[in-house]
């Protein structure tokens, strides 16, 4: 085996495609996330449980299946009930929607987190409900789980590659693009999987830094 | 200094108007029955102080005035507004009234002192931000603490802690202060600052203090009334001075001699 570095400076053109794409999707991803993550936590602390059943019942299932039969259904199947969006806005709401089963762990420990004090505090000075939540227990719980989301966007990070399958040219879907187109594997696959770990480093570090601000 | 507060009955009335009344009420937790039937009233203007052993109910009547829980039965009266049972929109009538400072502050960590006392006069009783700040101000001053405005709580000392909790529930303007144990979390050296903040405020307010505490000398001080609670009811009711010195009941006596 020989490395050739025409080949990577050939893929590199490509690369910048992928890591556009993988970007995009991670970002997305993680908003959406991120927010529907809340949305489910909030909707699973009501009262009735004419709400929380059946949000617990779709979260579950979603968490405990697999990302990538998530995509395989939404992008192959739903089409047969004439339900079409692109590959990528495919590939982010699954992310999203899959990671947001996660994120909604992590937002109900952190509401959990905030001592029964503070909801007692509110109530003695007869703040409304909704400015409670948004002003005094949403603004702890989230800089409790800062750390945790991060986790899990690092983790989408790694996930991205399966976007490949519902045909989103990814970094990895253009690894394999140029591979077949030319034979050539380890530099364009060694391309991307030293970006994977910059790409994640760089997250790690970001996080950290956050962490240390919020901590404060 | 003074602080505001409604208008309220002066009390060399001759007849003093009740602002609180507990009637019948039962509370149990689990099997446990903390207050067993249990008749109470406190006048306007008062300053009543609950003592007895912990697990007496002394605590659960404050949260109980404060909406922090429900009685099992009976009935809760304040100012002639039926707190309990009575409708959520009533409750927050009803609750506007009444001011709690805590064990543990409580204070919120993600704002500032001054928001802190701001938030809930904004938001509860739609005052301008500036009246609020302007009110935050004097009673920052009232509680000795105008260089801490801007500093975060979780900056403050355990006492200072306690004295903007105490400010930011006189910002609300109640007429009763409910005060739980509030200087039982605090090193013995801050103590008296505190304590001090509220000797000021029976002395120059006509604000209805109730009051749970392990401080005999400052429940002798600032009370009118002291109440010894024991298995969940009142055993014995008097001035400060009876209570102290020459009560009448032997459980009281073990009581006091287990505490002074």
């Amino acid at each position: 085996m020989k490395w050739d570095w025409n080949a990577v400076s050939e893929f590199m053109p490509h690369f910048w495609d992928g890591l556009r794409v993988t970007l995009e999707a991670l970002a997305l991803g993680s908003l959406l996330s991120f927010s529907l993550g809340l949305v489910w936590a909030l909707l699973m602390r009501t009262p009735s449980r004419w709400v929380r059943w059946p949000v617990g019942v779709v979260t579950e299932f979603v968490r405990n299946t697999p990302l990538l039969v998530q995509l395989f259904f939404l992008f192959y199947v739903l089409p047969e009930w004439n339900v079409t969006f692109s590959a990528l806005t495919t590939g982010v709401f699954a992310i999203g929607l899959h990671y947001s089963t996660y994120t909604m762990q992590v937002y109900r420990a952190g509401i959990e987190a905030v001592p029964v004090g503070q909801w007692e505090a509110a109530t003695a000075l007869n703040l409304p409900r909704l400015r409670t939540w948004t002003a005094v227990i949403l603004p702890q719980a989230v800089r409790r789980v800062v750390p945790a989301l991060g986790n899990y966007v690092i983790s989408m990070l790694k996930d991205t590659p399966m976007l490949m399958v519902i045909t989103v040219l990814e970094m990895l879907g253009q690894a394999r693009l140029f591979s077949q187109q030319h034979f050539q594997f380890t530099e364009p696959v060694t391309v991307i999987g030293v970006a994977f770990i910059l790409i994640s480093y760089l997250a790690s570090l970001l996080l950290r830094a956050l962490e240390r601000r919020l901590v404060r | 200094m003074s602080v505001e507060t409604r208008p309220q009955p002066s009390l060399t009335d001759a007849q003093p108007t009740e602002l609180i009344r507990l009637e019948n009420v039962t509370k149990r937790f689990g099997a446990n029955t903390v207050l067993d039937r249990l008749d109470f009233s406190v006048d306007a203007g008062r300053h009543v102080t609950l003592i007895g052993p912990s697990g007496s109910g002394k605590t659960t009547i404050l949260r109980l005035l404060m909406t922090l829980t429900k009685p099992d039965e009976g009935t809760i009266t304040v100012d002639g507004e039926q707190l309990f049972p009575a409708p959520e929109k009533q409750v927050r009538e009803v609750r506007k009234k009444i001011g709690m400072v805590f064990q543990q502050f409580n204070l919120f960590p993600n704002m500032t002192v001054l928001r802190n006392i701001t938030e809930a006069p904004v938001q509860v009783l739609g005052m301008s931000k500036d009246e609020a700040e302007e009110r935050a101000r004097e009673l920052l001053e009232l509680v000795g603490l105008t260089d801490k405005r801007d500093a975060k709580p979780t900056r403050l000392s355990g006492g200072q802690q306690q004295r903007v909790a105490i400010a930011r529930a006189l910002a609300m303007r109640p007429q009763v202060l409910l005060l739980d144990e509030v200087t039982s979390a605090l090193d013995p050296e801050l103590v008296a600052g505190v304590l001090d903040v509220l000797r000021d405020i029976a002395r120059s307010t006509d604000i209805t203090m109730l009051c749970v505490t392990h401080e005999m000398g400052f429940a002798r001080d600032i009370s009118d009334q002291v109440l010894m609670f024991d298995g969940g009811r009142v055993i014995e009711a008097g001035s400060p001075d009876k209570i102290f010195t020459e009560p009448e009941q032997e459980r009281t006596r073990e009581f006091l001699s287990a505490v002074l």
